[in-house]
């Protein structure tokens, strides 16, 4: 009998040192489903991804990976040593050798089509961000996991980040995996929310958990019409000037 | 020709800068460079115990090195500062070592050559235990190479892509015991870590990536192999230091070229 779950963690507790980071974390996550994890600075949002990906030891509790599970994983932030010369090319060829066209592809649909010989150390925030992302899904992932994947990118880059991964999602019908403090745009565009605190405060799609009471003594109620507002901006998927607002379009292949 | 001094020497000499470059690639983008001296350092300690129990020195080196690398894989985020510890650990193996071989009778002319080298010296036998040494090495980098690199650039991205960066770790101080033993009749113990930093260093200026840094550390590191063990014939000078001189001043001719590239 398969899993039919990618991703479970029952009774997860993480322990950093003496102090609890989580604790009776239940979760599944399935194939092809959006999930974002919500919560406050330091509610263990990061730690629980790294939890799920074996990166942080579960000190109760267990974690399953359904066999050969294949992860997409984007970082928060990667320091890359300066001493250690790495391509964009190079980088997105970690660990699994790719060849030139494929590269090209990869970064096309990245919107950075010329930076395949530019060094890691000078890419701008945004466009670190892309070409992890861009080597995440060379791997063709069955979970794409983000943590704060649109630190700083404004608002319409955001909203066409959101948009490239619902096509990613729709083309390899993967599961997603998400971190956010963003609360309105991610939850418009999640088909779950978990909300995070050390442990789970409360899990649903993302009108439910809006108007949940655990939901709003942490973050308070004026997110309601956020969230409206960016659901309308969705709807209309329009154009605007923003320089990567070509990513979204490119919605066929990855 | 193996008969000549002096071809033996450059054959020694090129064969660990072959050991010492991808390696002292990874001890630069690790900073592992204390790391580096420790498992150099315990060398010193592997020399007196073989000598006491009178075991052949490269297995009994080998094992110290390896032990002093375990150690301190296993010590460090565990209270201590790494720096710290690793200060501790080098400086402390090396002076058991030094207080060990003192007790060792007829053994104090020969303490030199240990601590910085005797390539001159070096026999038919040195010879094969360096190649093959310099050989084990290169094949275990060569093949752990993507999953080095990966670990090296992120540990949690390399388990999420199903590499362990503690085996690989590991992999990197056995690679790490097996050089220190090659290198020490080439280089001596308090030497090692140099010919791995300093060739690696001067080579990031003129590599774009890790791959063509390697090779560069490589060539470099026979540069200056070659070219300190013929300065030092000429001048009459110590060769080991002298290698590390030529070393030296290759990475301040590499220097300026680092700013072009960027």
């Amino acid at each position: 009998m398969t899993d039919p779950y990618l991703l479970s963690a029952r009774g997860l507790a993480v322990h950093r040192g003496a102090t609890c980071v989580l604790h009776g974390v239940d979760l599944q996550i399935q194939r092809g489903e959006i999930v974002t994890i919500v919560g406050p600075n330091g509610s263990g949002k990061s730690t629980l991804l790294r939890a799920l990906i074996g990166a942080a030891r579960a000190t109760e509790g267990e974690v399953h990976r359904a066999e050969g599970l294949r992860i997409g994983y984007v970082p928060q932030k990667l320091h890359i040593d300066p001493t250690l010369p790495l391509t964009v090319a190079r980088f997105i060829s970690l660990p699994t050798r790719r060849g030139d066209a494929e590269i090209a592809d990869a970064l096309h649909h990245a919107g950075l089509p010329d930076l395949a010989g530019r060094p890691m150390s000078g890419l701008s925030g945004g466009q670190f961000q892309r070409v992890l992302l861009a080597r995440a899904l060379l791997e063709r992932p069955d979970v794409l996991m983000l943590d704060e994947p649109t630190q700083g990118l404004d608002q319409q880059g955001s909203a066409a980040f959101y948009q490239r991964i619902e096509a990613v999602r729709q083309e390899l019908n993967c599961a997603v995996v998400m971190v956010s403090h963003e609360l309105h745009v991610v939850m418009s565009a999640s088909d779950r929310v978990i909300c995070l605190n050390g442990h789970v405060c409360c899990v649903g799609t993302p009108e439910v958990v809006a108007s949940a009471p655990e939901y709003r003594a942490l973050f308070g109620t004026g997110t309601k019409g956020a969230l409206a507002l960016y659901r309308h901006t969705h709807d209309h998927g329009h154009d605007h000037d923003h320089p990567h607002a070509d990513v979204h379009h490119e919605d066929h292949a990855i | 020709m193996l008969d000549d001094f002096m071809i033996r020497a450059a054959l020694a000499g090129v064969g660990t800068a072959l050991a010492a470059a991808p390696l002292g690639c990874f001890v630069v983008w690790r900073r592992m460079a204390y790391f580096g001296d420790a498992t150099a350092h315990a060398a010193i300690l592997g020399v007196a115990l073989a000598l006491a129990l009178e075991v052949p020195i490269y297995g009994t080196v080998i094992a110290a090195a390896l032990v002093m690398g375990i150690a301190v894989s296993t010590l460090s985020g565990r209270g201590f500062a790494t720096d710290t510890l690793l200060g501790v650990l080098a400086h402390s193996a090396l002076a058991f070592g030094l207080v060990a071989v003192s007790f060792q009778s007829g053994v104090r002319v020969d303490l030199m050559s240990y601590l910085f080298g005797d390539i001159l010296a070096v026999s038919t036998t040195d010879l094969a235990v360096i190649w093959g040494g310099a050989a084990c090495v290169a094949g275990l980098v060569a093949w752990r190479w993507s999953s080095l690199l990966l670990s090296t650039v992120g540990e949690d991205l390399a388990i999420a892509s199903g590499v362990d960066p503690r085996r690989e770790q590991m992999i990197l101080t056995l690679a790490l015991a097996v050089t220190v033993a090659v290198a020490l009749k080439v280089i001596g113990a308090i030497l090692i870590s140099a010919l791995l930093v300093i060739p690696a260093a001067a080579a990031r200026s003129l590599a774009r990536t890790p791959e063509a840094m390697a090779l560069w550390a490589g060539a470099l590191g026979i540069l200056s192999a070659l070219g300190g063990l013929g300065a030092s014939f000429r001048f009459d000078t110590p060769t080991g230091p002298t290698i590390v001189c030529v070393a030296a001043v290759i990475f301040l001719l590499s220097m300026p070229l680092g700013r072009r590239k960027g």
